[in-house]
Parts: structure tokens; sequence; C-alpha cells
């Protein structure tokens, strides 16, 4: 069985193709056949954070158009050799993607054998994104704790319950999770930012990750290097949490407490 | 410096984070599946009482209820107080 996983957030800029490019990876590294698929026609990206933009030479829209086959158009990772991307076109036509053309390709993956597709949607709520939820059987809704991006989540909740196949067969409809993203501890503790538990109960979700704000993710993404697997980075480990915890095992949230400082050392701050 | 910063609070302005999300959610969540005329009824309700009552634009509630094989439109208008 394949379950296709759609990443979106409504919000632009929250982390959905670090995501994608994490999730995909700590799936394959655990022996799953993975297919990435970029769905943000015109503003290809993934293939950047995965590196691999210089080895693109068909896309989604040349497969869905019959340009060429599928197998010509899936790269397969240098690093992980059961992870296959498949690029965004770079072409302005917004109606280059339809509901027929990239359900023939979901097929074709899962006839292929792939165990997982993870659709890294595009922001807003566009034709893009809602074809990136709609054949989804799960969610994972990317959020940072910040106003804006709760309520466009909430509303991305709204479409998935609305607007995917599974809402509309009533097969049960998607199932979602949430994913906190740029999460700081420390401006949690002092009241700044929205906690872990206050995100979900808003949204009335299960957080299935909490990543840690870092430098980390803007160095992997300059070197094209999904950053689960810089493994001496807190985010590494937090995502390698949350691919566990899709795969349904019980893990303890982690880093999002601040480490206790002693008295002296905030006194002198050290 | 350091010892001010253990006196010094910021403000919990993520608690006011929270609050505004809580409304704002709560509002949102029950006009999605209704029908897509309600906030032009609203508004067109809203422009009818005005020409009658000075009344805020906040004042005006509108609820589409679905019980059991039917529905019910709720329509509350907080007037103001008289001077």
């Amino acid at each position: 069985m394949t379950e296709i996983i759609v990443v979106t957030s409504g919000k632009g800029g929250v982390g959905k193709t670090t995501t994608s490019a994490s999730v995909a990876c700590g799936l394959a590294r655990r022996g799953k056949r993975v297919a990435v698929i970029d769905f943000d026609i015109g503003l290809r990206n993934l293939d950047l954070i995965m590196g691999c933009e210089r080895r693109v030479v068909y896309d989604f829209v040349n497969v869905i158009h019959g340009e060429c086959t599928l197998k010509q158009a899936l790269i397969r990772d240098k690093r992980i050799e059961t992870l296959y991307v498949l690029a965004a076109s770079q072409t302005r036509d917004k109606e280059a993607l339809n509901t027929e053309g990239v359900k023939k390709v979901l097929e074709e993956l899962a006839a292929d054998g792939f165990d997982y597709i993870l659709c890294d949607s595009p922001a807003g709520i566009e034709k893009g994104a809602h074809l990136a939820m709609y054949f989804a059987d799960q969610a994972i809704v990317v959020v940072n704790p910040e106003v804006s991006s709760v309520r466009d989540s909430d509303r991305i909740l709204g479409l998935l319950a609305s607007k995917t196949k599974r809402a509309e067969n009533g097969h049960g409809g998607v199932r979602e999770h949430l994913l906190l993203t740029r999460y700081s501890p420390r401006r949690v503790a002092t009241g700044e930012m929205m906690s872990v538990e206050d995100v979900k109960e808003i949204l009335g979700l299960d957080v299935v990750g909490v990543i840690p704000e870092s430098t980390d993710v803007l160095s992997a993404s300059n070197a094209g290097t999904p950053v689960i697997l810089n493994e001496e980075s807190l985010v590494s480990q937090a995502y390698e949490d949350a691919v566990g915890r899709l795969l349904g095992e019980a893990i303890p949230l982690r880093y999002i407490e601040e480490p206790r400082k002693s008295f002296l050392a905030r006194l002198f701050g050290t | 410096m350091r010892l001010l910063d253990l006196f010094r609070r910021p403000p919990p302005s993520a608690q006011l984070a929270k609050e505004r999300l809580r409304i704002i959610v709560a509002q949102e969540r029950s006009a999605r599946g209704g029908p897509d005329y309600l906030p032009l009824l609203r508004r067109e309700l809203l422009e009818v009482i005005r020409r009658y009552v000075n009344v805020d634009p906040e004042a005006v509630h509108i609820n589409l209820d679905r019980a059991e094989g039917h529905e019910v439109l709720e329509l509350s208008v907080a007037l103001p107080q008289k001077s």
C-alpha cells in the first residue's frame, strides 16, 4: 500500500520544503521507497533543498503532458538509494497541473511499488495547493508558533476536511498531523512565543514534531543537504523523531524546554 | 545589566496571541461549511438595519445551526444603548 502524504501550511516560508525533504530522507533511510514531488509549479525549489538542481532534465508537468516517461523524470538521490525526487516545472502556466494528470502520476508511482509519496505543497490555497492535498491519505501541517501561520493552518485544515478525495468519498478523511517549526523554547519560557500546548489547543491536532529554531536549517539549504542528514544538529534529531512518530512509534517530544540555568549562571550571564 | 534582566519581565504577548487566535479561529470555523452567501447576507442585513438604527458592524451575529433534518438561521443584533 502506498501512503500519500501532503506537506502543507497555507502560509509561505514556514518550512514546508525543508520538512518535505527531511521527512522524505528520514523515511527512505528506514528502507522505505519514497518519492517526493514538488507541486510548486513556476517556483521550483525542492530540487535545491535536495541538492539535485543540476540533474533536473524533465519535470512533473513534462510527465503529465506525456513529453517524457515518469522514469525519465524521477531523479534518484545520490545519498539514499530508495529516494526519488520529481521536480516542479518552471512554466508560468498555472493550469499546467490537472486532477487527471496528477492522479495518473500518483497511480503510476503506486504501481511501481513506492511506499510513500510526499507532496510538497505550494503556499496559498490555489490550484497547486489544492492538487497537492487532493489525493492525500495523511497531511503534515507545518506551523510556526505565530498568529498568521496558525490562522492559515486552520484554513488548510478546513480544506483538508472538505476538498480532498478522502473527504468527498467519506473514507474517514485525511489523517492530520501538526508539525511546529522555528520553535524557540527560550522565547516560550519568557512568554514571547506560543507554546506547543497553545498551538495544539487552538488547532485541535496531535503534534507529530517540534523543530527548534536553528541556523542549521540555513546551512543545510546552502549546501543542498536535507537538514535531517546533519546528525549533529538538534533539528535533525527532531525530524528523526517526527519520522518515527509518523510510522507509529511512541516518542516523547524533545527540545521543547529551555535547559535550566542555575541562578548564578543567569546572574553572570555565562 | 544581567542583574536587571532578572527583574524585568517582557509583556506576555504569547497569551495575547492565543486569545486572539482562539476567537478568530472559532469564528472562522463556524462560518466554514455554511453557504457562501452568509457574509453577503450579513452585510446586506446590516445595511437595512442601519437605515433605522445606528448599530456597530460588530453587533450583528449570524449563525447557521444544523439539527436533524432542518437548519436554523439565527440572527442577533445588539442595539446601541439610548443615550
